[in-house]
């Protein structure tokens, strides 16, 4: 196991916001979270990037705690994409890109030929290299997310934790972020809200309800219409997609009162 | 189960056919070194001449005859003396203490304005400058720190700036450490407070000496320059910026928020702690020897921004410079405009800063958190 959830726990405020969360990420798996609004999917997230610290339980790294390891080193090993927006500051594209070197280089040095390289084809892989030089304030909410995103990979970490990567961007660039974490080969913890992307691209899911793991497994295994139904309270048909057999639901509005 | 190995396959990303700069990212990437040392030079010139000019015009070759004689001890005729006085004694460390604060306010702003989040902030939004001025009031006031002989006052609005910062840090700390929101509001709240508090001893005060204390504080000027109060402040000032300028790729990160600046190895709650401590120092140096010089610091990270970008690697080296460039001129006109008599500095600053600060802003279409 690379990452391993361990009873994880998180209360703010006398309130338990995740509890006793296990959940086991293998090698190249993708695995995702999916639950309901306030479900306790981002608090979890959260401890795996180290924005915040687990009230009980731990996050384990290669069978380490990551709190013994130095912030610094597990963003060596830990990239996040997460829910923020992108900055304050009308940076370049380019230079929110290489920032993502930040945890591999001391103080203000600045980037190598092979790191240099290494955006480049980041930038290349999410489709905005010919936004380099442009000011990521004057850029649409989706291509921020994609240099965002670019910016995660350039960090050449063993695991890739995504908070709804898929906000803001049109279905083409869904498709293609995802495509790219399947092909990419890393290991992948993803809070998605569209159950059929999850079902698409996830080997295994976890599904939270009230911070607690209600089921976890195979898509095939997980999303079943019982479970939407117990978990999201609303009604699905669960069909296997035609072409590779991935549980898609289908959703019917609720007739008018 | 096909579908597995289907999802192994890896689709081909779809690469469109921009045409890709050469080197991404060299729009803003050229060198320091250039603008560096052109900015030191106007610098430079920008000092002699503004030693020499004043009342009493001293032609720049007798300003620097007089400066070089006084740096390598050499001797001047006698008739020389008053000029040599004037720019030795009063003009020369009046010009350097407007480098030192110009450049200083420039690089606590930029600082202030990524520890809070926030493109109004500048060095006094932490309440810092009014904890100065209750400081001061209350040395007039009450005579305390007589120890300090004729640095009383500066001291005891270090003093009152350092013990504002702690009340602001107290206040807004929380479990989720210093959060910008909270620093903002508890500074501007405390603000309020501290100027109830001075109102206060200027009303009972029984001479007109703590009104004209707290006008000074409140107005900034750099009339208090001496020999004396100058190298204390430029060394923290020096020192200040060094410290910063090496934070500086972490403020960078910073500005992407401060979940993304977590999963990119910062500890975000150190370092609002450090950038609070360093720039409360800064500030309050400052603050006890010219006042709150507003302005400045809230517009020349603004228009270095515009001029080189938001990394912080360039702008924390040369907004010091641009800021004080700025300020030996602002300064120049203050005391020269309607001499004998000086112009208040925050006047000269906002005045000849604003329409500047405004066309630039137009013609780049400059945005700063959002559009």
């Amino acid at each position: 196991m690379i990452l391993r959830l361990d009873a994880l726990g998180v209360e703010r405020n006398g309130r338990a916001l995740v509890r006793d969360l296990s959940l086991e990420v293998g090698a190249g798996q993708i695995v995702g979270l999916v639950g309901p609004n306030g479900s306790g999917k981002s608090t979890a997230l959260r401890c795996v990037y180290r924005a915040l610290a687990p009230t009980t339980g731990a996050v384990l790294l290669h069978d380490r705690d990551l709190t013994a390891l130095t912030r610094r080193e597990s963003a060596r090993r830990i990239a996040a994409l997460t829910q923020e927006g992108g900055s304050e500051l009308d940076f370049t594209v380019a230079e929110i890109v290489a920032l993502g070197r930040a945890p591999h280089l001391r103080g203000n040095q600045a980037l190598g030929a092979r790191e240099q390289e290494l955006c480049r084809r980041a930038m290349t892989q999410l489709d905005v290299l010919h936004l380099a030089d442009r000011g990521v304030l004057t850029l649409s909410g989706g291509e921020r997310q994609r240099v965002l995103a670019a910016r995660a990979l350039v960090q050449e970490p063993e695991v890739l934790v995504l908070d709804e990567p898929t906000n803001h961007l049109d279905i083409r660039h869904q498709i293609e972020l995802l495509t790219l974490l399947r092909a990419s080969g890393l290991t992948v913890v993803i809070v998605l809200h569209d159950l059929n992307l999850a079902a698409a691209v996830c080997d295994r899911i976890g599904v939270l309800a009230e911070g607690a793991l209600v089921a976890a497994g195979t898509p095939r295994e997980v999303l079943t219409a019982r479970l939407v139904r117990a978990v999201f309270g609303i009604d699905a048909t669960v069909v296997p997609h035609p072409l590779t057999g991935d549980p898609q639901l289908l959703y019917s509005l609720g007739a008018p009162a | 189960m096909n579908f597995i190995v289907s999802k192994r396959r890896p689709a081909q990303p779809s690469l469109p056919d921009h045409p890709a700069p050469a080197t991404p990212g060299t729009g803003r990437g050229l060198g320091l070194g250039l603008p560096v040392i052109a900015l030191l030079a106007v610098l430079l010139v920008s000092v002699v001449l503004a030693i020499g000019l004043g009342p009493a015009t001293i032609s720049p070759a007798d300003t620097t005859r007089y400066l070089w004689a006084a740096l390598t001890g050499g001797t001047l005729p006698a008739g020389d003396l008053t000029g040599y006085q004037i720019i030795w004694e009063v003009r020369t460390p009046r010009v350097l203490l407007a480098v030192v604060i110009g450049a200083g306010l420039s690089v606590v702003g930029v600082t202030v304005q990524a520890l809070v989040r926030n493109a109004l902030a500048d060095p006094f939004v932490l309440g810092v400058s009014s904890g100065a001025s209750v400081g001061a009031v209350t040395v007039i006031v009450t005579g305390a720190l007589g120890a300090f002989g004729i640095h009383a006052l500066s001291a005891g609005a270090f003093a009152g700036a350092l013990a504002a910062s702690a009340l602001v840090y107290l206040a807004s700390y929380s479990r989720a450490g210093l959060t910008p929101l909270r620093l903002v509001l508890t500074g501007t709240a405390m603000a309020y407070g501290f100027q109830a508090v001075m109102s206060v001893l200027v009303y009972l005060a029984p001479d007109g000496e703590a009104t004209h204390t707290v006008l000074f504080w409140m107005l900034g000027g750099l009339g208090a320059a001496t020999w004396g109060s100058l190298p204390t402040v430029a060394v923290i000032v020096a020192a200040g910026t060094f410290l910063l300028h090496r934070h500086a790729r972490t403020l960078d990160a910073m500005a992407l928020g401060d979940e993304t600046a977590a999963s990119l190895g910062v500890d975000t709650a150190a370092l609002r702690r450090t950038l609070f401590v360093l720039t409360s120092l800064m500030t309050g140096a400052m603050v006890a020897v010219s006042g709150a010089i507003g302005f400045v610091g809230l517009v020349m990270p603004h228009l270095v921004r515009i001029l080189v970008g938001a990394r912080h690697s360039r702008v924390l080296v040369l907004a010091p410079l641009v800021g004080g460039i700025f300020m030996v001129w602002a300064d120049l006109v203050a005391r020269t405009l309607v001499a004998p008599r000086e112009l208040p500095l925050g006047v000269i600053t906002a005045l000849v800063g604003v329409p500047v600060f405004i066309t630039l802003m137009r013609r780049k279409g400059y945005v700063f958190g959002g559009r």
